[in-house]
């Protein structure tokens, strides 16, 4: 481990020698050379801000929407705002924050490295999709500071579309826009990923956070698009009272359903996918193993995209579709847990006869498995027909799918983050804090949502803002779990910053792995690599002769 | 899992407690795993390297039978249980509901209506018909453990059968708009004579089949659908039930929402014979839905293949259409209303 002490302020400079080395930080500086790079890491920055703005203006709302929930009577806000509240925290939280969190920060820093690239295939293209999303995202929150909108994220129809409500359209919109910087970056990698690997690269060994985000960028760009026209549905009924949704009209607001979750049930993977592939680099460098059933793994994340497609119609089965519509929906829902369940099943073996290190990052990645499982476990609840009749629309439902997207996706991206922190900035985080950090999440996370099974099995039904008191012993524990999950939050948002400046200097390869992208020097030169990588071994394949620091 | 007072709860309980169950154990095995795993294989020198392994394939497939068998097990529990609960009992009583922004009216079958509030007898099963006036609804019941979505512009329905007397939280479970959590009232399971006193306490109210005739009259549906067949629309006498020949060929059963339909979009479905285009305006906009209730409520009461339904308390039900057949054209088909 490097021990050069240097004046803070200084440039960056590699611990190996003490001369300015260039790299894509300080290749050029000014506020333009950062708006304008087509740098695919220096993208990633860009979008490591927006989303980390995104996140902390979801995470407000959810904690108004914890304070009021303290009390069954509605008594501190009012039940619009509430309304407004939970709509904002979901369409900022998914569409403004999770879709893009992995792929668009991880991912576009890390695919190229991982195939030993020096770009992305379209460099201008991926800042192109930051500038769609920059302006999607301001159409969403011109319609949050002009009074919100409270028709939830799913905008139901005919809710939505009638008078009733405001600012749907711009939120619409700003949903439709970003979704195409959706497609755009899925796009983007899908063609970097089938023609930029380097000599020797073949698909079985590739790394498994490849497999997992080609598998994204699939349905990234096969899915999108359906959501854009059910948008754009929504907006046209609205303005020019064309019938497509609304009964009143000649519609049917079956049909919305229908085309919203084509959508949204593959978006759910878009949200959990890429975790599933930072986790597998996790445990790969944490136990210097590749991952024990490399193929199914890598094989079951494309299944997972595929099967994403046909599972649908599970969110309707309260909702007034045929029975039989149901029980088709069901049993593939049921079979899409398999792969998901293979993937928990190889990671838990592959530390069977490892070497395992509790780094911070790997204290996430089990965290994340364990909240997964409970997630993906859940999720075979709302599945089974009968017993989904009295779960959906609960507070059984809330936690399922956070158990997933938070304890799953978020758990990973903080992981993710604070693996490739020392590669991205050229400098250590404070282990300590870090491992701090990963226990608190942990423990705040699990206080907050497992009261809210027990509050759905009891019956507590979602977005409701005043509730009966039988509850409220729940939603005290989980308000309480909230704080400490905040504060978990807080911690690395303060020691990562922190250690931008005053952080340890890192060397190139700090935790001894194998993965491509910890060949380069760190932080990596604007082309990556020095020289042309030729890959002759699989992935995270680990020898004695290898030389291991850290 | 909360109070059971459904003949289903209990049986949904013990599937959702074998899930947790095999959940927990599934649960607490990985993390079991996961924890001896780290302790036993934790790092012991900075250089260490462990063995390669490269995966077993006869592992994989066992884990991968395994959940599949235990999965399918599951499906199949849940989807016949589910077949049998929306399954109503052939002679269940039907309570007509309402939902609105922001309150429930339900109509007992001998016609009183309540607001926020759903009175129905212990052991006699109960089928509700359920539309919306306004926005989706969800009409839910936690202790019945069931719950449906209510719809506007179709009927859809719900099941039960209470089986322990006691006042039961109503929700609705599918967001509404602003003041969706005050959408809210109770379900009172009654013995059946506790019932029938509440009943006669209630303002005896008109029938339903009363009530549609007059609106049949008042909007002169009469005019055209008489007792015999010579109005220029069909007449609806022994109608409900029945299979239809459509113009364009197909059939279709007349329900209660082909009914609505009829009247709200007499153009959509129209009978062989009358058309298209069929001669009949639309009703859409000047009958509200309680008045469309009512309209088939009358309907079914001239007779038809159903005229069983509807046990509980409506002995009124088929009696009110045969006493006060309409003046016009009585005729001699007085064969529609049967006893």
């Amino acid at each position: 481990m490097a021990t050069i002490s240097q004046p803070a302020g200084q440039p960056l400079r590699s611990p190996r020698s003490p001369e300015i080395r260039e790299t894509y930080l300080n290749a050029s500086s000014g506020l333009r050379s950062w708006l304008f790079t087509v740098d695919h890491k220096r993208i990633a920055w860009l979008y490591l801000m927006a989303i980390s703005f995104m996140f902390l203006i979801g995470s407000a709302a959810a904690t108004v929407m914890r304070l009021e929930l303290l009390t069954p009577q509605g008594d501190m806000i009012q039940a619009g705002t509430y309304n407004k509240l939970f709509t904002m925290h979901g369409v900022v939280m998914i569409f403004l924050f999770l879709v893009p969190s992995i792929p668009a920060v991880l991912g576009n820093f890390f695919i190229p490295m991982m195939i030993g690239a020096r770009d992305v295939a379209f460099p201008r293209l991926n800042l192109l999709s930051w500038y769609v999303y920059m302006f999607g995202a301001a159409f969403i929150l011109y319609a949050l500071v002009t009074g919100g909108v409270d028709t939830g994220w799913t905008f139901y129809t005919p809710l939505s579309t009638t008078n009733y409500t405001q600012n749907v359209v711009p939120t619409a919109l700003g949903i439709l826009i970003v979704g195409f910087s959706s497609i755009l970056t899925g796009l983007n990698f899908i063609v970097t990923i089938h023609k930029m690997r380097a000599p020797g690269l073949t698909w079985f060994k590739m790394q498994l956070f490849l497999w997992s985000l080609y598998a994204t960028s699939l349905i990234q760009v096969l899915a999108t698009p359906v959501l854009a026209i059910t948008l754009l549905l929504v907006a046209i009924e609205r303005t020019l009272r064309v019938g497509i949704y609304d009964p009143a009209l000649g519609g049917d607001p079956l049909l919305f359903q229908h085309m919203f979750w084509f959508y949204s049930h593959p978006a759910v993977y878009i949200m959990i996918l890429p975790g599933m592939g930072v986790v597998s680099e996790l445990i790969s460098t944490f136990t210097r193993k590749n991952i024990f059933g490399y193929k199914f793994v890598a094989i079951s994340s494309v299944a997972i995209a595929v099967y994403g497609f046909l599972v649908w119609g599970h969110h309707l089965f309260v909702a007034g579709q045929s029975v039989y519509a149901g029980m088709v929906f069901s049993v593939l829902s049921f079979f899409v847990a398999i792969p998901s369940s293979i993937k928990v099943f190889n990671w838990t073996a592959t530390l069977w006869r490892g070497s395992v290190s509790l780094q911070t990052p790997m204290l996430y990645a089990l965290g994340f498995i364990g909240l997964f499982v409970v997630g993906g476990l859940t999720g075979l609840f709302l599945a089974a027909l009968a017993l989904d009749v009295h779960l959906s629309d609960t507070y059984f439902v809330v936690a399922h799918f956070h158990y997933v997207m938070v304890g799953g996706m978020l758990l990973a991206y903080l992981g993710g983050l604070h693996y490739w922190w020392p590669k991205m900035t050229g400098r250590m985080y404070p282990e300590f804090l870090g491992k701090i950090s990963a226990v608190v999440v942990f423990v705040g996370f699990n206080l907050t949502f497992f009261p809210q099974f027990v509050a759905g099995a009891l019956g507590m039904n979602r977005r409701y803002y005043a509730y009966d008191s039988e509850f409220q012993i729940y939603n005290v524990l989980s308000t309480a779990g909230s704080t400490i999950l905040g504060l978990g939050f807080m911690l690395p948002l303060l020691y990562l910053t922190w250690s931008l400046k005053f952080g340890k200097l890192a060397s190139d390869n700090p935790w001894g792995s194998e993965g491509l992208e910890w060949k380069s020097a760190t932080p990596p030169p604007t082309e990556n690599f020095d020289e042309q990588l030729v890959v002759v071994r699989g992935p995270h394949h680990y020898t004695a002769k290898e030389q291991v620091v850290g | 899992m909360g109070e059971q007072a459904s003949s289903i709860a209990g049986q949904i309980d013990i599937l959702f407690w074998f899930m947790t169950l095999a959940s927990a154990v599934i649960t607490g095995g990985i993390a079991l795993a996961l924890l001896f795993f780290s302790i036993r294989y934790r790092r012991r020198s900075e250089n260490e390297v462990p063995v390669q392994t490269e995966g077993a394939l006869k592992l994989e497939l066992t884990w991968t039978f395994i959940p599949l068998i235990l999965s399918a097990f599951i499906f199949l529990w849940a989807a016949l249980l589910f077949v049998r609960m929306s399954r109503p009992e052939p002679n269940a009583m039907e309570i007509y509901v309402t939902g609105r922004q922001w309150m429930w009216k339900a109509q007992q079958p001998s016609g009183q209506w309540e607001n926020n509030e759903l009175h129905v007898p212990v052991g006699q099963p109960v089928q509700l018909n359920m539309t919306s006036i306004d926005v989706i609804h969800d009409f839910y019941i936690p202790a019945f453990r069931q719950k449906q979505d209510v719809l506007p512009g179709r009927y859809t329905t719900l099941a039960f059968t209470a089986t322990k007397a006691g006042t039961y939280n109503l929700f609705c479970a599918e967001y509404c708009g602003t003041q969706h959590s005050r959408m809210v009232g109770s379900v009172t399971a009654m013995e059946p004579r506790d019932y029938q006193a509440w009943l006669q306490g209630e303002n005896n109210a008109e029938s339903p089949a009363a009530r549609g005739l007059r609106h049949f009259e008042s909007y002169g549906c009469d005019t055209c659908h008489r007792q015999d067949n010579g109005g220029v629309g069909p007449t609806l006498v022994g109608l409900y039930g029945q299979q239809e020949q459509l113009a364009d060929g197909r059939t279709v059963t007349v329900d209660d929402s082909y009914i609505r339909e009829s009247i709200l979009n007499p153009q959509k479905q129209v009978v062989q014979g009358y058309g298209p285009p069929s001669r009949m305006p639309t009703y859409a906009g000047r009958v509200n839905e309680t008045e469309l209730i009512d309209l088939i409520a009358y309907i079914r009461s001239l007779g038809g293949q159903q005229q069983e339904q509807g046990g509980g308390g409506d002995d009124s039900l088929p009696g009110a259409g045969a006493e006060e057949t309409p003046g016009t054209g009585p005729n001699s088909s007085t064969d529609g209303p049967k006893p």
